[in-house]
């Protein structure tokens, strides 16, 4: 199990510097110029010239490089330039934000599309099958911004059921004494319940935009995934030794069926930490993902780096994750690797 | 002499897929009506521009954010263009925009991926590891920054989407590619004196693509989100194109002032044509590879 | 089992726990809530410190309501009722008094005024707080430097609560120049401990941490998240404020901020597009207050320079097919004033922003072009994408109007931070902008924007022997109190804009605040942001 795990990391650090380096040449390659941005609006071309030499700009882009790779080497991811704060700082203070909002939004997601596609699966062809499939493409057929968007109009500005959407808290709340950085399990270490209560109603519509999203390709493989095991042999003998039906499908083909649909979270939370970035924008969440999106139009480098270099760890921690427990679940893996 | 021989077998073939397609879409009506669909919508793509009621780019500010009428059917946007005509003139470039990103996707990832799976060894691992690092990124994040770095034209938009969808393809193609090193038909045209890349341009690659033509049809959806999504930060195409994404980006800010008919008819219309695509692909893959049916 | 059974309790005891909180907080919640202004806006500071590197306009606003200066100015009352400082009439706010001689003004400090920390005021700090000004480089030293403050040996210590600014020439701006936001007075002992010695104006400190004697300090500042503030219950600058805290959220989506102020759940919003402001002003559940921006005007500018618009009467037809009423109804919802248009015979006034003659008149812009002799005219029209909201329908519209005398365009979105460096290389052919100064004085106008020394707002690359001389007469005699030599100067420089015409002015913006009908005591500033010290909730 170790060496696999070594084994699959080394195997994975050829990709982090191809991620370290085509950042660093994509965010130079974006227009704007730090310099213009630092030296001030009313600055002459000797001050941001001036500026420039300061920030390290003029050298040329190999010496910039190596600065930057010995910077991280020393944990130093920069500082940013519209913020002004270190970007390490933020990254660690942001990424429990938008760690938060995803897994709650895929929560969401696997409460409704796990059962839909479980019911789809017993009874396939049918009408029910139909507007599963519906519904669930539905959702991912639509912006998620727009989604989003709506949501707010509907549930917040018509209705009233919905808090105002001003990010992670209210106004008069403040957050609890930092363990995980997750409100949700912050605030219920410190017992604190209001502000538990008022960390999960300013997640439920976010949250709910993320999991509309992300029904669909949940939905269809645990359709697929629960077809395929209800046709095998052991669930037929299930059936024969008259177990009832609720018995073999939950307690016999849903386990079976569980492992790729597990993969498939694995991609989709991948995918989400990603598409977070339009979420958060349309609710203020102060997240990486709206840290990043800020960061690239003003052509702030630095954060855009620490950005894509942390997703990029996580993602290649997470499918080690996901594959140990693979190996956990069906032993038949383990033996075979 | 007249290919007497030939015809009656390509007729059989012919009348084999429209009778399979029919028995597929019988058995799935949703697929049947998707189908329906994308002809309406390349219908539209093709006639758009010369069947509106007004010229798209024309503004009436006299007219502006005037809700659906029987002059205007969905209404006017804030500089007092007709809704109606921009939502069908933009079916044109949206629909461009998904078929230029798909086909690009499909020639870079389907010729490194079959590359890949046929020759194997340094190809393979190159191919792996540029696909490899493309999926590390944030995939959105990706196409914003080469969007950026570009610009904000079609062809960066189109550019952005294939190579972060290169990898999905690339895999398939190499899966199927490595399936069919050892065919027989492909050791015969080996043996006919053809060079590999021949045999990878005009062998393999046209027998992958009714397996990627399901992919193809997510992404084509997934394009037209792409751009949308791009459209709402400010990376999108340039005004004053038509362009679902763009209008439901802008419109969506007019929907707490009540003007919901500036978002609501693009939503609508990207909404349908990208559920159109992935119906169709659940459909195609019916058709195309039963084994596979979900 | 057992792991179904610790699930099971967890889930309980979260339940449980939910439900059984005390209802004691929501009698507080209400009274805090009133006792907060929430503020809430696109972005937010990026630096708490204006003499910042690279600080951002909304860092500003917390410098204006944290830090103290010498002086401030009166309030006048406009006709609409909104207070609106006077140009003219100064008070003391640090200074307890003024006295302005030949070539130098004399401020008695007052006696009683502390920083936060509770260190007096003294003239040491101000001196170094001054020469901070002019050295940092930046937009600080030149916004001093607009009022001829430049150098420290301008700022004495005469003892312990006097301080005296020498001038280097004699320059009406001076004293104004010494009520902007710039000359703030710091803490110097606080951060001259923090100071090392790569950073010996300690700006590394004064980004996070508000120093000052002002009324206000901040207590709270997630970066781009919110600012939290807190009065400071010694300030002496003036009557203490009534509002005890401060909340300013950062929200990016605006149609959410008109939402919020709509269901009552912010109280001040500035940051809403033009079309919200007017429909929120009719629907009469907010109070919207729209003030004209103290000398400022949004523009389409053209290089002159270069061909095809280096021929005047080119440049008069491109002002003659701008469609100026289209802009002003469907982008600015007539939240603006109108700088185009006025009558043929109205005499040029001494003041400024001042309203051209040419209005929209396609055949007259064509015969133009057919005089010049230029044909297939095709060039970008580029903006700050940052301002988006007005520059891209204004360049629709202006495309569109253009494409029918026969020039083409095609518009180029220019991100924010590029927007500088593109201004600055002098090479875009046409292009949207907008300039205003905090000085509100023609001469000071004038001086950034048409004249062929200061370069970086001169966008244009205007050069004229004969705009130079009409400014610089214009300045001196503004100096020298010659008034009547300033009026004729001004004239001069007015009439000469509209007949070269190297920009094009399309209207004076207006700065809109919309705020629930509780709150009251908004004043009107040359900077535009909020002055926090005034307002009145409930």
């Amino acid at each position: 199990m170790l060496t696999m795990i070594l084994k699959r990391a080394a195997m994975a650090i050829p990709s982090l510097i191809g991620v370290v380096i085509v950042t660093f040449l994509l965010t130079r390659a974006l227009p704007g110029d730090p310099a213009a941005y630092f030296a001030g609006p009313a600055a002459t071309p000797q001050a941001i010239q001036e500026v420039r030499v300061k920030l390290g700009l003029d050298k040329p882009l190999i010496e910039q490089f190596g600065r930057y790779v010995v910077d991280l080497g020393h944990g130093n991811f920069g500082n940013s330039l519209t913020t002004g704060q270190p970007v390490l700082t933020e990254l660690r203070t942001r990424l429990p934000a938008s760690a938060e909002l995803t897994l709650l939004g895929l929560l969401v997601s696997i409460l409704i599309a796990v059962p839909l596609g479980i019911i789809a699966a017993t009874r396939p062809n049918s009408l029910i099958d139909h507007a599963c499939r519906l519904i669930t493409t539905l959702g991912v057929s639509l912006p998620v911004f727009f989604t989003g968007l709506i949501l707010v109009y509907v549930f917040y500005y018509l209705l009233g059921w919905a808090p105002a959407p001003l990010g992670r808290l209210d106004v008069f709340f403040d957050p609890p004494p930092q363990v995980t950085g997750f409100y949700l399990i912050d605030s219920l270490i410190a017992r604190q319940p209001e502000v538990f209560m008022a960390s999960l109603k300013q997640l439920i519509l976010p949250a709910l935009t993320l999991g509309i999203f992300s029904l669909a390709p949940i939905a269809r493989m645990t359709r697929a995934s629960m077809l395929a095991v209800l046709s095998s042999d052991f669930v037929r003998t299930a059936r024969a030794s008259g177990l009832s039906s609720y018995t073999v499908i939950v307690t016999y083909a849903f386990r079976n069926a569980m492992l790729p649909v597990i993969t498939t979270l694995g991609m989709v939370f991948s995918f989400l930490l990603g598409a977070n970035v339009l979420v958060e924008k349309v609710f203020a969440w102060p997240g990486i993902g709206s840290y990043a999106v800020e960061a690239l139009l003003a052509s702030d480098f630095a954060p855009v780096q620490g950005f894509v270099l942390t997703m990029a760890v996580m993602y290649v921690a997470l499918n080690l994750i996901i594959d140990v427990l693979y190996g956990l679940i069906d032993p038949r893996v383990r033996l075979e690797a | 002499m007249t290919d007497i021989a030939a015809t009656p077998r390509r007729d059989a073939a012919l009348t084999a897929l429209v009778r399979h397609a029919r028995y597929v879409i019988a058995e799935n009506p949703v697929t049947g009506f998707a189908f329906v669909l994308f002809v309406l919508i390349v219908l539209a793509a093709i006639l758009g521009p010369d069947i509106v009621p007004y010229n798209p780019l024309t503004s009436d500010t006299t007219q502006a954010l005037k809700p659906p009428s029987a002059h205007h059917w969905f209404g006017t946007d804030q500089l007092g263009r007709d809704v109606f005509s921009r939502v069908i003139v933009a079916t044109r470039l949206d629909f461009f925009i998904a078929v230029a990103s798909v086909a690009l996707v499909f020639l870079m990832g389907g010729l490194a991926g079959v590359a890949a799976g046929f020759f194997g060894g340094w190809t393979d691992r190159v191919v792996g590891r540029i696909a490899d690092t493309i999926m590390a990124f944030p995939l959105f994040v990706l196409a914003m920054g080469i969007v950026a770095a570009l610009g904000n034209t079609v062809q960066n938009i189109v550019l952005a989407t294939a190579i972060v969808n290169f990898p999905l393809y690339a895999r398939i193609a190499r899966a199927e590619a490595n399936v069919r090193r050892e065919a027989g038909f492909v050791e015969a045209a080996r043996l006919s004196g053809n060079s590999d890349w021949r045999i990878l341009a005009f062998q393999i690659l046209p027998n992958v693509f009714p397996i990627m033509v399901v992919q193809m049809s997510l992404t084509m959806g997934y394009a037209i989100l792409n751009a949308a999504g791009l459209s709402f930060i400010g990376l999108g195409v340039r005004p004053p194109t038509p362009e679902w994404g763009i209008m439901v980006a802008e419109g969506a800010a007019f929907m707490v002032s009540g003007e919901w008919w500036n978002a609501f008819f693009p939503g609508l219309a990207l909404m349908v044509a990208v559920f159109c695509f992935n119906l169709l692909g659940d459909g195609l893959r019916d058709m195309v590879d039963p084994r596979r049916r979900t | 089992m057992k792991r179904r059974e610790f699930l099971k309790s967890m889930t309980a005891l979260t339940a449980v726990s939910a439900f059984s909180a005390p209802a004691v907080w929501s009698p507080a919640k209400a009274q805090s809530r009133q006792e907060t202004l929430l503020i809430v806006s696109e972005s937010g500071p990026n630096n708490l410190d204006i003499h910042g590197v690279g600080t951002n306009v909304p860092g500003y606003e917390v410098s204006w309501n944290c830090y103290d200066r010498l002086i401030s100015h009166e309030m006048k009352t406009l006709p609409n009722g909104t207070p609106y400082y006077d140009k003219y009439k100064f008070k003391p706010e640090l200074a307890e008094d003024m006295n302005v001689g030949d070539m130098s003004a004399t401020f008695r400090l007052r006696k009683d005024a502390v920083f936060q920390d509770g260190t007096p005021v003294t003239a040491d700090d101000v001196k170094w707080s001054f020469d901070r000004a002019v050295t940092v480089g930046g937009f600080p030293t030149f916004q001093m430097s607009a009022g001829s403050l430049t150098k420290p040996e301008q700022f004495v210590v005469v003892d312990d609560h006097t301080f005296r600014v020498d001038f280097m020439k004699k320059d009406r701006l001076t004293v104004p120049d010494l009520a902007v936001i710039v000359p703030c007075v710091i803490n110097s002992k606080l951060v001259k401990s923090k100071a090392t010695e790569q950073d010996p104006w300690g700006l590394e400190f004064t980004k996070l941490n508000t120093v000052g004697s002002g009324a206000y300090k901040v207590t709270n500042w997630t970066a781009g998240s919110q600012v939290v503030l807190e009065r400071n219950e010694n300030w002496k600058g003036g009557p203490l404020p009534k509002i005890r805290r401060i909340v300013w959220r950062m929200v990016p989506d605006a149609g959410n901020r008109r939402a919020l102020l709509e269901r009552g759940d912010a109280d001040v919003s500035y940051d809403l597009p033009n079309k919200d402001f007017s429909e929120l002003k009719t629907d009469g559940k907010l109070s919207i207050v729209s003030t004209p921006y103290s000398n400022g005007i949004q523009y389409i500018g053209m290089n002159v320079q270069n061909p095809p618009f280096n021929d005047v009467k080119v440049r008069h037809a491109m002002a003659y097919a701008i469609p100026y009423q289209k802009i002003m109804d469907a982008v600015l919802y007539g939240l603006a004033k109108p700088m185009f248009g006025a009558p043929a015979d109205a005499p040029t006034e001494v003041a400024w922003p001042q309203p051209h003659k040419f209005n929209t008149d396609l055949d007259k812009a064509k015969k133009l072009l057919a005089d010049a002799g230029a044909s297939n005219i095709n060039v970008p029209i580029s903006f700050d994408l940052g301002f988006a909201g007005v520059n891209e329908p204004i360049a629709v519209l202006v495309q569109e109007s253009l494409a029918q005398i026969g020039v083409t365009t095609t518009i180029n979105k220019v991100p924010g931070a590029n927007w500088r460096t593109e201004l600055t290389k002098k090479t875009m052919p046409l292009f949207e902008n907008v300039f205003s100064g905090w000085l509100d004085y023609p001469e000071y106008f004038f001086y950034w924007c048409y004249h062929s020394g200061k370069s970086i707002f001169n966008t244009m690359d205007y050069q004229s022997p004969a705009m130079d001389a009409f400014i610089d007469g214009a300045r001196l005699a503004a100096a020298t109190g010659d008034k009547e030599t300033y009026d004729k100067e001004v004239k001069g420089f007015v009439d000469l804009a509209f007949t070269d015409m190297p920009r094009i002015p399309l209207y004076q913006p207006y700065v809109n605040v919309a705020m629930q009908k509780n709150i009251s005591g908004y004043e009107y500033w040359f900077h535009r942001r909020l002055d926090y010290r005034a307002f009145v909730k409930g």
